[in-house]
């Protein structure tokens, strides 16, 4: 039996379901950056289920859509990590219930 | 690809995904999310797209995981504990999980089985990049170069 696309599509619907949780659960900036990174890679793996699943094109735009996304993640994972790193910094907590001013 | 394969991996990746998401200690969450990401990568490669499984392996585990550890160590003195349970972040979570599956089933076109289609070698892809995609490449070098050097900026030691 092979599997169709709406399996696909479910596990990466609950892989974002459980990055929104990381997300908004948690309470320290590290999670929360982990929670988007689930969220950012099931939204790839939609790209890449909806190009197999689809008829064949040329060039192959669900991988190379792909591609860029994961280069975008990894671009916004820098600079969130770099941010954690100034906030600790300043207010030498993570805890983003205690960073509650705009006053530096 | 058999079902039986996919629902195996997607277990293993979702309870990695969910021991990330819940775990207390910070280190072995990011240790889940690095298992959560090698079963996404599995995942593309039973889909047939082998280089985006590698390139996932490559930019996620040997890039963002190592810097999310590190960033851990530089922020060791706030290992304190982390409220785990937040029934409102809990509760959305699964009521978009519901209304997404509410959708999946009830749409009749996604039900179909995978076209048999020609292999997507890494030439192709190259072809691709540097022919139709060359202008998305060059942003997309143009953003990262920016983003490291914002990273920078930002971590930089303040003057004082």
């Amino acid at each position: 039996m092979t599997p169709t696309l709406q399996l696909f599509l479910i596990i990466s619907a609950a892989l974002f379901s459980i990055g929104l949780l990381a997300a908004l659960s948690r309470r320290h900036a590290i999670f929360i950056l982990i929670g988007i990174e689930m969220m950012l890679a099931a939204a790839n793996l939609n790209f890449i289920a909806f190009w197999r699943f689809s008829p064949q094109s040329q060039p192959p735009t669900g991988v190379m859509i792909a591609i860029f996304s994961i280069a975008i993640a990894a671009a916004e994972a820098a600079v969130g990590l770099a941010l954690v790193i100034a906030v600790y910094r300043h207010y030498r907590t993570t805890n983003v219930d205690h960073l509650n001013q705009l006053k530096g | 690809m058999s079902s039986a394969a996919v629902v195996i991996i997607a277990i293993l990746t979702l309870a990695a995904a969910l021991a990330a998401a819940t775990l207390q200690k910070l280190m072995h969450a990011t240790l889940s999310f690095a298992v959560a990401l090698v079963g996404v990568a599995a995942l593309f490669f039973l889909l047939g797209a082998e280089f985006v499984g590698l390139v996932l392996v490559f930019v996620y585990i040997g890039a963002v995981a190592v810097l999310i550890v590190f960033t851990i160590l530089l922020t060791r003195r706030d290992v304190g504990k982390d409220r785990a349970a937040n029934w409102g972040g809990a509760f959305l979570a699964v009521a978009v999980f519901g209304g997404l599956t509410w959708a999946i089933l009830k749409t009749q076109s996604v039900a179909v089985v995978a076209p048999h289609i020609r292999l997507v070698t890494v030439k192709r892809i190259g072809e691709a990049l540097m022919t139709s995609y060359v202008w998305p490449l060059q942003c997309v070098g143009l953003l990262l170069t920016a983003a490291l050097i914002g990273a920078l900026v930002l971590v930089m030691e303040e003057k004082p």
